[in-house]
């Protein structure tokens, strides 16, 4: 995802001189194409994400198109009132991309985790909330964020997520992609752990249940029709999300759902109210928080069957 | 009129406008009046009252939010909006609220109430002017209380290491925060050295002073450094139970109080609807 960012953003600078990119001490090497191509529009701000986001909306006042990149974590807890005062409230044109969501930075522990962020930032009026499950996804979102004309923010995985789709596809902000059909139940999930939910929907089709998978990559506005379509379509709705299951994806699907008064069964899979366990590598550190296709398999079909 | 007759209508203004409001931090509004008065009628700033947008103008970012009493005052003064609307301070369907709010009230540059956040938003205009290659100059305002939020010395440190000698700070030092005397709450030594060891050209000056506060701020920036002024001011300055108190940051007067304030800034009280 970083490098699907990274060359987005970059192609986009090309064009374009307002975009200028900040960081917060967080992009070392990764940033060195833009800064040899454009060193009078990178900015470090060493370890102040506040101090950054706000200089991002005074830049973004005088008509310049500020990306801040560093990670999620501190971006959207750190500089949660900035982002909201300075960049939302004043409606400014500030792009705010978090690296490393969910528990990316597996060996690092919650103080890295960014697992509360949606539930913070989708409060935030004027703010466009994307949550890409692949690179593609980035790529699209990259180009939709530069074309809306106030604030966003972008929830990055890290860099070795697998391309979830086939070929390219119609990409609108606020319409959630179907990455597979089904009948028996649905599966909405956010961000980069689409990709273990495919797996694990690949493993209910063996035992006979034919799910259908959506990928939700823009949190805000939300795909209120696709949720409603899968519960009339499929009469079971589970939410998938490497986040806390309060104020994530699973807590916008509930609103939907109990305004739109259908009946269905419904559940949220994440993290349940409490920090993500345990270090190691990102998929063990998934399997541990019950996060991984086999464990993600195994509570859909209790779920589903009861078992 | 002379300077003194300008600053007593302003101070006049601000009282009136809370008065009918029945809000806002007077005492804030009274010690930032001459330095406010002196960036837009002195010739330091450059604006265009008619074209509250235009390119070119200068900025003046009012960090500490609390003090919007007297940047309305003198927004209204010098044209942005008719006098008249100070009278709707507060009250439904006004934009001018106790807090100021860009977008709403021509001339605001920046919404503020928050402490801690105009400097940084300032920086990102003075580093955004400096990448632009233009000319204008930023002035932000903030407090001397303010100065307690870690942000401020975040954009402390990065103003001077981005060399914004576009910018200028002005602190309202007023030495009087919400609940007390700043040096009993939360006692800082020495601003000056404070500011200068973060690499910023530092200077004091009498923030009541007209003329002493006309030659700091209309000299030129030393080059490669953002600039830090101490204004010495008085919390509450121009009504005299008001001056030094820090109940003022909150408090509006009763009817004994009131005749005080109508006798020392000569408000007529029909100024006042009553």
């Amino acid at each position: 995802m970083r490098t699907a960012y990274l060359n987005t953003l970059q192609e986009l600078a090309r064009k374009d001189e307002r975009i200028v990119s900040l960081v917060a001490d967080n992009g070392l090497i990764v940033y060195d194409d833009f800064k040899r191509d454009f060193p009078k529009r990178y900015f470090n701000f060493g370890i102040s994400e506040a101090n950054m986001v706000a200089a991002a909306a005074g830049m973004a006042n005088c008509g310049q198109i500020p990306f801040c990149y560093t990670i999620s974590a501190f971006l959207a807890y750190r500089s949660y009132e900035f982002i909201r005062n300075d960049v939302c409230f004043q409606n400014q044109n500030v792009k705010i991309v978090g690296i490393g969501s969910g528990v990316a930075y597996s060996t690092l522990g919650p103080s890295h985790h960014a697992t509360e962020d949606i539930g913070l930032l989708r409060g935030l009026p004027n703010l466009t909330v994307f949550s890409p499950g692949s690179p593609l996804d980035v790529r699209n979102i990259i180009h939709a964020a530069y074309e809306i004309q106030g604030p966003v923010y972008i929830r990055l995985g890290t860099n070795n997520e697998q391309e979830l789709y086939e070929r390219e596809y119609d990409f609108k902000v606020g319409k959630a992609e179907i990455l597979k059909d089904g009948r028996d139940l649905t599966i909405i999930v956010t961000g980069r752990i689409a990709a273990d939910v495919l797996k694990a929907a690949k493993k209910l089709e063996k035992q006979g249940i034919h799910g259908r998978v959506v990928n939700v990559h823009t949190l805000k506005p939300f795909d209120k029709e696709a949720v409603i379509r899968a519960a009339e379509e499929t009469g079971a709705v589970y939410t998938v999300e490497e986040h806390s299951i309060c104020g994530g994806l699973g807590s916008i699907v509930a609103e939907v759902l109990a305004e739109s008064r259908i009946g269905t069964k419904f559940y949220r899979i994440g993290l349940q109210d409490c920090f993500a366990k345990g270090y190691g590598t990102y998929e063990e550190v998934k399997k541990a928080n019950r996060l991984d296709a086999d464990a993600l398999c195994e509570k859909i079909l209790k779920l589903h069957c009861g078992q | 009129m002379t300077d003194k007759e300008h600053l007593k209508q302003i101070r006049k203004n601000i009282f009136c406008t809370a008065y009918k409001g029945g809000a806002g931090h007077l005492a804030s509004a009274f010690s930032v009046v001459e330095i406010l008065y002196v960036l837009y009628c002195k010739g330091i700033l450059n604006y265009r009252p008619k074209d509250p947008l235009w390119e070119d103008r200068d900025r003046m970012i009012m960090s500490k939010g609390q003090g919007c009493l007297a940047l309305y005052a003198i927004l209204s003064k010098v044209g942005f909006f008719p006098e008249s609307e100070l009278n709707t301070f507060c009250q439904p369907g006004s934009s001018l609220g106790g807090e100021p709010k860009l977008g709403d009230v021509p001339g605001v540059e920046a919404s503020t109430g928050s402490l801690g956040h105009g400097l940084s938003f300032a920086q990102g205009i003075a580093m955004a002017y400096k990448t632009l290659g233009k000319k204008n100059q930023v002035y932000v305002v903030i407090g001397d209380g303010e100065c307690q939020e870690g942000s401020v010395w975040e954009a402390a440190m990065s103003a001077s290491h981005f060399q914004l000698d576009n910018l200028t700070v002005i602190m309202d030092n007023n030495k009087l925060q919400a609940m007390g005397k700043v040096s009993e709450l939360m006692s800082i030594e020495d601003w000056g050295e404070k500011w200068s060891s973060f690499g910023w050209d530092v200077s004091v000056v009498d923030g009541h002073d007209v003329e002493a506060l006309k030659n700091c701020l209309g000299q030129e920036h030393q080059a490669g450094r953002p600039r830090f002024v101490i204004a010495d001011t008085v919390k509450g300055k121009g009504v005299s139970f008001m001056e030094h108190v820090p109940i003022w940051h909150y408090r509006m007067p009763n009817e004994e109080e009131l005749h005080v304030v109508i006798e020392e800034l000569e408000i007529k009280k029909e100024e006042l609807g009553i």
